[in-house]
């Protein structure tokens, strides 16, 4: 057991037993030491299967939507990134902040079990972070990885290890901040031609199996009727059958997020496709940031989104389209 | 043996322009009292706002078989409902920008300010718009060729 996942787990006991809070949030053991997922707690004697670990990468946020309903106060560990969607949440009425304690945590950054398997390591037992690199145990023996090599999309572009909200922090190594620029990918893209552009969303796009993963793990898709479960748009959840509806639904469900996405990186963890969601959100993020100044969703838990806001100087449609910058 | 002769419809694009009620449409109206001209593949829809334009209404008529969409509304500062085109130049800047990113031909989508009395500017905008969607012919990208089959029959 690691520092950090025993004072989660001891605290999360402690609020259990002095019935603080009526219900716990975090991590549930899998049924490998690589599938954790996130779980319920309400009594003391089901937090024995309580995990932190290198493969917490899922944000719980979204569950406090559905667990709030039925009352209590809750308890919830959050990773930087997930404080974000919280603020966000909150802003837009999903969840009552007074409802629910948040316990932000050290994140060093969680790991991509696909990635790991590419490697050649399968049977994985632990891991252990040690600074810049990786310890992977496995039935086979343990192998030593650079962290850039097996860290999941989302952390090797960790957005910020700044709390944005916290009740109170589980902290005990520093947790240093990720150089990388997030945008690169946007601008490769950019770059491109159209035709180049068509020709690689084209790939991408006709590998979705319209899971609806994506849209299901988003904390800023908590509609109670989503467009794309109505039997009658003749787009409900079902196998793409043209080009035209895999774009509808990625654009639609890319632009109903638009300033309201925190960039969590969820919806490309949780792609069995492996399809680069990600790049699609921040494509809006990094546009709102160029035409109506920088914003960063889940910031703060009040406020406008740049969506429901404007300026009297705001560029023009083709002059934003052909990368007009802000009027300040 | 029944012979098959294949009919080659010469290629006229359709181009949707959504109109708000106040500005653009009086626009388009005063245009035709003016005996001004613009294209007659130009389907005009006639909204309450620009603003009630959701994205969606313009991926639809791309499916539909739309070659080019415009909006037209009030000019900045002079929307009936206030504020209303304010969020329309933002929704819209967002949405061609993404369809761009997309690889959608950037020249399909347009945003044009259209007051009541400039039915000038309305026939010219139009008959400009129709020009370059003629040069860029058919909606390839963002198409549901089942769509298109249907109307074709
Ligand atoms: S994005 Fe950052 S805060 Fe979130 S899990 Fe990855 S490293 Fe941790
Ligand atoms: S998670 Fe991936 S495969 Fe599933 S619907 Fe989303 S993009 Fe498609
Ligand atoms: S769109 Fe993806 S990155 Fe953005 S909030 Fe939703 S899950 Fe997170």
């Amino acid at each position: 057991m690691n520092k950090v996942e025993e004072l989660i787990v001891k605290r999360a006991r402690e609020l259990l037993s002095s019935k603080e809070v009526d219900k716990v949030i975090g991590w549930k053991k899998g049924e490998f030491y690589f599938d954790p997922s996130p779980a319920v707690f309400t009594s003391e004697e089901e937090l024995k299967d309580f995990v932190y670990n290198g493969f917490c990468g899922a944000n719980l946020s979204k569950y406090l939507v559905q667990e709030l309903k039925k009352g209590g106060k809750i308890a919830v560990f959050l990773k930087p990134c997930d404080t974000y969607s919280f603020n966000e949440l909150v802003k837009e009425h999903r969840v009552d902040k007074n409802a629910v304690k948040v316990i932000a945590i050290e994140c060093q950054g969680k790991l991509d079990i696909e990635k790991i398997k590419e490697k050649g390591v399968s049977a994985v037992t632990e891991t252990e972070e040690n600074g810049e690199e990786v310890i992977v145990s496995s039935l086979y023996g343990s192998a030593k990885f650079r962290k850039e090599e097996v860290l999941l999309e989302k952390c090797l572009t960790c957005k910020s290890k700044k709390f944005a909200v916290a009740d109170e922090t589980i902290v005990v190594n520093e947790m240093k901040e990720t150089a990388n620029d997030r945008f690169s990918g946007v601008e490769e893209l950019e770059r491109m031609s159209e035709e180049e552009r068509f020709a690689f969303w084209k790939g991408e796009l006709s590998k979705c199996i319209r899971c609806n993963a994506c849209r299901n793990v988003c904390p800023a898709c908590t509609c109670v009727k989503c467009v794309f479960d109505n039997n009658a748009s003749g787009m409900a959840t079902k196998a793409p059958a043209d080009t035209f509806e895999e774009q509808m639904f990625h654009i639609i469900r890319a632009y109903h997020v638009a300033g309201r996405c925190t960039d969590c990186g969820e919806c490309s963890r949780v792609c069995p496709q492996h399809i680069p969601l990600h790049l699609l959100n921040r494509k809006f993020i990094k546009d709102i940031n160029r035409l109506y100044g920088d914003f960063q969703a889940g910031e703060a838990d009040e406020g406008k989104n740049p969506l429901i806001e404007y300026t009297e100087k705001d560029a023009d449609p083709t002059a934003a389209v052909n990368g007009e910058v802000r009027h300040a | 043996m029944q012979e098959v002769t294949e009919q080659k419809k010469e290629y006229v694009p359709t181009i949707v322009a959504f109109c708000c009620n106040w500005c653009s449409y009086a626009g388009a109206d005063l245009a035709g009292s003016s005996r001004l001209t613009y294209p007659a593949n130009v389907k005009i829809i006639r909204v309450p706002c620009s603003c009630r334009v959701n994205p969606m209404f313009v991926l639809k008529a791309f499916q539909r078989g739309a070659d080019g969409v415009i909006l037209c509304g009030c000019h900045p500062g002079d929307c009936h409902y206030v504020t209303g085109n304010y969020y329309t130049r933002r929704r819209m800047s967002l949405l061609f920008s993404f369809l761009n990113y997309m690889g959608i031909e950037k020249e399909r989508t347009r945003v044009e300010w259209v007051s009541a009395a400039e039915g000038a500017k309305f026939s010219a905008v139009m008959n400009d718009f129709a020009k370059k969607i003629n040069e860029l012919g058919e909606n390839k990208r963002l198409q549901d060729l089942r769509v298109k089959e249907e109307r074709d029959e």
